[in-house]
């Protein structure tokens, strides 16, 4: 999932400039593709909203290396979070569109920031409701650490340590018209 | 943009962005049941009760589905066979269910204003499932659903409402909504059941049903509730049926991609031609398929589905 944007967001330094987002797109490709033995048998999974952009840019570099076209799904974590009606800062549902069936396939699920892990269960959840895969594995482009659960991810793009009051911001060329990270903390 | 409120009464209430919000929800959660497993744990713990004081199928049977796709645990209590047979009055049937600690209730009663008394008095979400003459809100969401699915846009349809005005909450509920996001509508029928008012509410009235389909792109056709008739509002119910009823030949200058609706159940033979409710243009099932998606919809919104941000990780 993405972090909040529409806050106030004080940006204090870029972590990642758009050609290490392009090489951390590029290196997670290959990882994978060397971890599954290619692209046989393989799905890709994005959390909405970054992680659909990532998982479509990840399907493009797996054509252009393997010349295989690798199913991609969307999923919608809202209808699995643990803190509904709790939390009053649920974004708008949107749609889960998984076209094909993942039951035996090597899922990989991608998202943007790897944080607290709790967006991670909601997929895992999310995924089995609609089927058995044979692997489940998780990409993402920055781990920063914090885990509330015991989760983590196989393929890394770049892992940032950070407190627990920063904030990271993933910019896409899709959703933001660059790409970039940075880090900042949010106006009190 | 979002449900902040605590009860769903009627669509008179709500804004455009509301009724939007709703509709966007429905249109993600129409996904699940659609799947081989038809359920997620959103709503899982939570205690929704289904109070009706009158017959009904479709929409007890879609609240329940509903609420049993979000994994919320649901009772309907029928009142023909509960205490309210001895004599209880709504207010205490209803303090005693929320003695129970549910988060809905969902109410069907025969006069209007009902669920607004519980919604004051009771800590729940009240929920109207339909109330008397007044309004039926998640019919209306679930008929601008398929409408929207189904012409891609609401705003500058042109809709009929075709037969028992007065009796009908269907109707106020459904011409409040098409009016919020933009439609026209004219609603036809008999002088004696078209409230002599009505133009207030914006609407076009004609007496013709043969004059208005033409130009029409949706037509609700309505169900003639001879139950809430207490008096004889037209001399028949053959002539009724020859002059608003909807048939084949009635239809042969509608538009090809005209869509018509029913809250159900119908009359057949009375208001629709079987060949017509069964035919091309017929949505009527749809419409109960999509009740499900809308109600689940509405249950999610305002039990704590409510829109802020983006969230963290």
């Amino acid at each position: 999932m993405g972090l909040i944007y529409n806050m106030a967001f004080i940006e204090k330094r870029e972590l990642l400039n758009s050609q290490s987002v392009e090489r951390a797109i590029t290196r997670i490709t290959h990882e994978i593709l060397e971890k599954n033995k290619g692209a046989l048998n393989l799905a890709l999974i994005g959390i909405r909203t970054r992680g659909i952009h990532l998982a479509k840019r990840i399907a493009l570099k797996i054509e252009d290396i393997e010349k295989i076209k690798v199913p991609i799904g969307v999923i919608d974590i809202t209808l699995y979070r643990d803190d509904i009606g709790i939390s009053e800062d649920h974004p708008r549902l949107q749609k889960t569109e998984i076209p094909f069936s993942i039951t035996d396939k090597t899922i990989v699920l991608i998202d943007d920031v790897l944080f607290t892990g709790r967006t991670i269960r909601a997929a895992l959840d999310a995924i089995i409701d609609l089927g058995r895969p044979r692997f489940v594995r998780l990409a993402v482009l920055i781990d920063r650490g914090n885990r509330e659960l015991p989760i983590q991810a196989n393929f890394v793009g770049r892992e940032l340590p950070t407190t627990r009051e920063e904030k990271i911001q993933v910019q896409l060329l899709e959703t933001d018209g660059i790409d970039r990270v940075v880090l900042g903390e949010e106006r009190k | 943009m979002r449900l902040r409120r605590k009860d769903l009464i009627g669509i008179r209430d709500l804004t455009a962005e509301e009724i939007n919000l709703i509709l966007d929800t429905a249109e993600s959660l129409k996904e699940v049941s659609t799947r081989d497993i038809k359920k997620v744990p959103t709503l899982r713990g939570r205690t929704i009760v289904n109070l009706f004081y009158e017959a009904s199928t479709r929409t007890r049977t879609s609240f329940e589905l509903a609420a049993k796709r979000l994994s919320a645990d649901i009772i309907s209590i029928a009142t023909a066979i509960s205490s309210v047979t001895k004599g209880e009055t709504l207010k205490d049937t209803g303090k005693n269910i929320e003695a129970m600690n549910p988060d809905i209730i969902i109410i069907r009663h025969p006069h209007s204003g009902a669920p607004e008394i519980l919604a004051k008095s009771l800590r729940p979400a009240i929920v109207n499932a339909g109330d008397g003459a007044h309004e039926h809100p998640s019919q209306a969401l679930l008929d601008l659903f398929t409408i929207r699915e189904k012409k891609k846009k609401i705003a500058g349809l042109k809709v009929a409402i075709v037969g028992d005005i007065t009796h009908s909450r269907v109707a106020r509920s459904d011409i409040y909504a098409l009016l919020k996001l933009g439609a026209s509508v004219t609603v036809v029928g008999p002088a004696t059941l078209i409230p002599a008012d009505i133009e207030k509410m914006g609407v076009k009235v004609s007496y013709r049903l043969e004059d208005v389909i033409p130009e029409c792109d949706v037509i609700i056709m309505l169900r003639i509730q001879l139950e809430r008739m207490t008096q004889n509002l037209f001399p028949s119910i053959r002539e009724y049926s020859r002059i608003f009823g909807l048939n084949k030949d009635k239809l042969k200058d509608a538009k090809s991609d005209l869509i018509i609706m029913h809250p159900g159940p119908i009359n057949r033979g009375i208001e629709l031609d079987s060949e017509v409710a069964d035919g091309p243009y017929s949505v009527i099932l749809e419409q109960v398929t999509n009740g499900i998606a809308v109600r689940m919809a509405i249950l999610y919104l305002l039990l704590g589905g409510r829109e802020e941000s983006e969230s963290t990780n």
